[in-house]
């Protein structure tokens, strides 16, 4: 049988060309009608510094980064003792000859990536002699990668064609290195083209062009590690009469800021990690008690404090749900794959729109690097979203009952003071214990507006599920596809709308003996909500800074399972 | 809006230097609405937190919209408002602690931004809401609540720290000078930029400093507070460098730079003359 699944990863140092060579990988395989993604990971230092990078490519939709690599490139001896480990029992390193010597050995393959470029008259040209390499271990046509080489050159510039040829002679040194070197890792099959038109994105990228189809008007942020794309994105691309988008000075000063053109009638977001969202506790509370619309991503990292800035995590979930002191609970919407992230990215803003309030958008860093293709959004589909706006006269009562009521905009007519100190109906700072009951109530009773979200389910009658959250979502299914096919009677059950999620999972989960909810956090955050809400759920965590390997979760499942079975849990 | 409604029970002490300040906002107001003709829904009110901030509801007249949101942030959530809808008239209403202490970060970047909005802010030299503690204006050796043996730190001076960060429209004034307080803030919703109007506005509870800023000649009390001599060209920079330089508390129209474009003109200018792509194009860029 061909090779359905290939495993490379890139190492090195920052600078190397580690990112590109993988990136252009992807691009050149998608091109050709495989399904890629990539994963890497970063140093914090800007200039060298050990880094990663790892495409994974299939004949399928590409579930998880890939627990073992099929090869390893190894621009530096460093890398080489790093990730070796990882590299599967019949995989091959390729590593840079003109840096270090490994001893023979037989999956190895030495090249001097830097030596076999300047013969090719383009110093530049390394990636493509790697890339010619790798297609002769796989037996993929030169043709392909000439291909994806030609498009990406043609650039309109007199050099265009000298580049293209040294790195089409680039490929072919590679290939014929490989090729003497005799190793194979076996023939990839044929491309099975996927259905329909697809686009090649990373997570903040699907977020930035969801929320811009969901008419996004402003976006205030700050830089911070993993979020800062969507920012320089919005700065580039939300542009024109109307838009408002800007670097802040701080995170309280973004959140802060969106609250107001939220008052003032703008769809408004900000992004940001960790640290920032900690920030815009304050802020958060009052766009919750004065009832406006905005909406804040949080591109998860590890934490607490600093944490760890580029590395993943899950562990976000209770401070995104509860940011501020007081009684408050906010809509999250976490998205599991690539895709999603386009789709949470306008259905935040609808939400924030259609309930009046704050929305967190809850992703992480391993979906925000993680770039593949997924199917290009048709946009007849989506459904845009607008606040319902007061027209009527003045004195109008804003705050008015027990329930979401049009809100005015500066600049028309009924105005009002929209009010962070708990309020009246025209919003008056008020003490009254019936006033604070009828507020509270209200600002709770428009989370039903929300009910409305559509989940995943299959296998409803086992009594044990397994449900994801988040940027986990695609390593579980692989372990969960993994498992049925070894013949466990799992449910699974996953909604990428986490707060209110949707009433018909809620129900169905309560009914299960047992629910399994691996994540990437140390307390089991995901697992305690759903315990709150009567669900028999435990977590399998894991807080390494990296996503779930689907081998090892696998195996966790099935203990978990049989320890439970032998607690009485019937499966 | 307070004198009509029973369930908003706030109310500033007698003698409050707020009350002259209301009068005054709502003087400048009318006669600034009036001259540019539009609605009072036009303008938006934003209140830090502070006896000063529940300026927002206490206003008496036709009622603006508002905002009375957390400590020290009236600024940056102006900014949300004036960027959104840069045809509103943002007024800012914050006291000392809010806009010198817990805000003071927000100052700077709005003056390089050269927001349009105007910023009231009661100085009296206290925390009033919370009970009299020390403010970032309350004098050196001073004791308070939470300074019980005299204040440690230097007192800030706003209207040397204003300058310097480059606010385009710089007025100090007090609170019993309504007139002239009135005639200040429509010049600054009028000028095109960030103004701020500085206002003595005594804690008749908590600091009572009428004395001390208007004297008193039955006991020998220097005034602290001085009307700007008239000659003073508020366009002459180093006129007003020397005129914050000075000690005591000068009154009047100090700074006042016309010739920087605001920062609605400047976005409007730099990325609101770009076309945006429609989504399908900016889609399309990521197509393989
Ligand atoms: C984040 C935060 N910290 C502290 C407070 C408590 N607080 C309310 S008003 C105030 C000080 C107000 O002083 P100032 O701004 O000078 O207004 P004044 O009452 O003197 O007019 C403080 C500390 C708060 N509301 N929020
Ligand atoms: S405590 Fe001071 S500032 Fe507050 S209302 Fe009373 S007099 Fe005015
Ligand atoms: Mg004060």
């Amino acid at each position: 049988m061909k090779k359905q699944d290939f495993v490379v990863r890139f190492a090195g140092e920052g600078g190397q060309g580690v990112v590109t060579s993988a990136e252009g990988l992807a691009q050149a395989m998608a091109q050709s009608g495989y399904h890629v993604q990539t994963f890497s990971t970063f140093p914090s230092q800007i200039r060298g510094g050990p880094t990663w990078t790892q495409t994974r490519i299939a004949t399928e939709t590409v579930l998880s980064p890939g627990d073992e690599l099929d090869v390893l490139v190894a621009f530096n001896e460093y890398a080489y003792e790093n990730h070796k480990d990882d590299v599967a029992a019949d995989g091959v390193i390729v590593y840079n000859q003109g840096e270090f010597e490994i001893d023979a050995s037989d999956n190895v393959l030495g090249m001097d990536f830097d030596e076999l470029a300047k013969q090719t008259g383009n110093n530049r040209a390394a990636n493509f002699v790697v890339m010619g390499a790798l297609a002769q271990l796989v037996e993929l046509p030169l043709k392909v990668l000439e291909d994806f080489n030609r498009e990406r050159y043609t650039r309109g510039r007199p050099s265009d064609q000298q580049i293209i040829d040294s790195n089409n002679m680039a490929l072919s040194l590679g290939s014929v290195e490989a090729d003497k070197s005799g190793l194979v890792l076996g023939e990839i099959a044929e491309a099975v083209k996927p259905e329909g038109e697809q686009i090649l994105v990373n997570g903040n990228i699907a977020i930035s062009l969801g929320a811009t189809a969901a008419g996004l008007d402003t976006f205030v942020g700050y830089p911070i590690s993993p979020a800062t794309p969507i920012l320089l994105w919005m700065e580039q691309n939300l542009v024109g009469e109307g838009k408002f988008v800007y670097q802040s000075t701080s995170e309280i000063e973004s959140i802060t800021s969106i609250v107001g053109a939220g008052f003032a009638g703008k769809k408004a977001m900000t992004s940001t990690a960790g640290p920032g969202f900690s920030l815009m506790g304050e802020g958060l509370g009052l766009a919750w008690m004065a009832e406006i619309p905005l909406v804040v991503v949080n591109v998860q990292r590890g934490g607490p404090s600093t944490g760890l800035p580029t590395k993943t995590e899950q562990s976000d979930l209770l401070t995104a749900l509860y940011p501020g002191h007081g009684d408050i609970k906010l809509p999250v919407i976490a998205p599991g794959t690539v895709e999603e992230c386009f789709y949470a990215g306008i259905m935040a803003v609808n939400w924030a729109e259609r309930y009046q309030g704050p929305v967190v958008l809850l992703s992480e860093h391993a979906m925000s690097e993680r770039r593949q293709n997924i199917p290009r959004p048709d946009m007849s589909k989506v459904e845009i979203e607008k606040r319902k706006t007061y027209e009527g006269s003045n004195g109008y009562l804003r705050y008015d009952g027990f329930e979401l009521s049009p809100m005015p905009i500066p600049g028309g007519s009924g105005a009002y003071i929209a009010n962070g100190s708990e309020h009246d109906a025209m919003g008056d700072t008020t003490h009254l214990p019936a006033r604070h009951i009828q507020m509270t109530e209200r600002r709770f009773s428009k989370l039903n507006l929300l009910n409305d979200g559509n989940f995943e389910s299959e296998n409803e009658s086992a009594k044990v599920a397994l449900v994801p959250w988040g940027g986990s979502k695609g390593s579980v299914l692989a372990a969960y596809n993994q498992l049925v096919n070894e013949g466990l009677d799992l449910a699974w059950y996953y909604s990428m709308y986490v707060h209110p999620m949707p009433e018909g999972m809620l129900a169905a989960l309560r009914e299960k003996d047992l629910v399994i909810v691996p994540e990437l956090n140390y307390m089991g955050q995901f697992a305690s909500v759903l315990r709150s809400e009567g669900i028999k759920a435990v977590a399998i965590t894991q807080y390494t800074g990296l996503p779930f390997k689907v081998g090892e979760l696998a195996t966790r499942v099935k203990d978990l399972v049989s320890n439970s079975v032998a607690e009485g849990v019937s499966v | 809006m307070t004198l009509k409604n029973p369930e908003y029970d706030f109310k500033w002490c007698p003698g409050c230097g707020d009350f002259g300040v209301r009068r005054g906002l709502e003087n400048a107001l009318e006669k600034y609405l009036a001259e540019t003709e539009q609605p009072t829904e036009n303008t938006v009110v934003v209140a830090g937190i502070g006896c000063s901030g529940n300026m927002v509801h206490m206003l008496e007249k036709e009622q603006p919209f508002g905002i009375h949101g957390i400590h020290g942030r009236s600024l940056p959530i102006s900014m949300g408002i004036k960027m959104g809808n840069p045809d509103l008239n943002v007024i800012v209403v914050a006291g000392d602690g809010d806009f010198l202490g817990i805000g003071a970060e927000h100052i700077a970047p709005q003056a390089m931004r050269n927001l349009n909005i105007t910023a009231v802010v009661m100085d009296n030299g206290v925390y009033g809401l919370t009970k009299g503690q020390s403010s970032p204006t309350t004098d050196l050796g001073v004791i308070t609540s939470s300074t019980p043996y005299g204040k440690m730190e230097e007192k800030v001076h706003p209207l040397r720290n204003y300058l310097t960060m480059g606010v385009s429209f710089i007025g100090s004034t007090i609170s019993n000078k309504v007139k002239d307080m009135s005639d200040m803030m429509y010049e600054a919703m009028s000028h095109p930029g960030f103004s701020i109007v500085h206002v003595q506005s005594p804690c008749t509870e908590y600091n009572n400093t009428y004395e001390a800023l208007k004297g008193s000649v039955k006991k020998g009390i220097e005034p602290l507070a001085y009307d700007i001599p008239e000659g003073h060209d508020p366009s002459d920079a180093e006129a007003a460098q020397e005129v914050v330089n000075a000690d005591g508390i000068p009154l009047g129209v100090i700074f006042r730079d016309t010739s920087r474009p605001t920062f609605d003109q400047r976005v409007k200018d730099t990325t609101g003359s770009k076309e945006m792509k429609s989504v399908e194009s900016l889609i399309e860029g990521f197509s393989i």
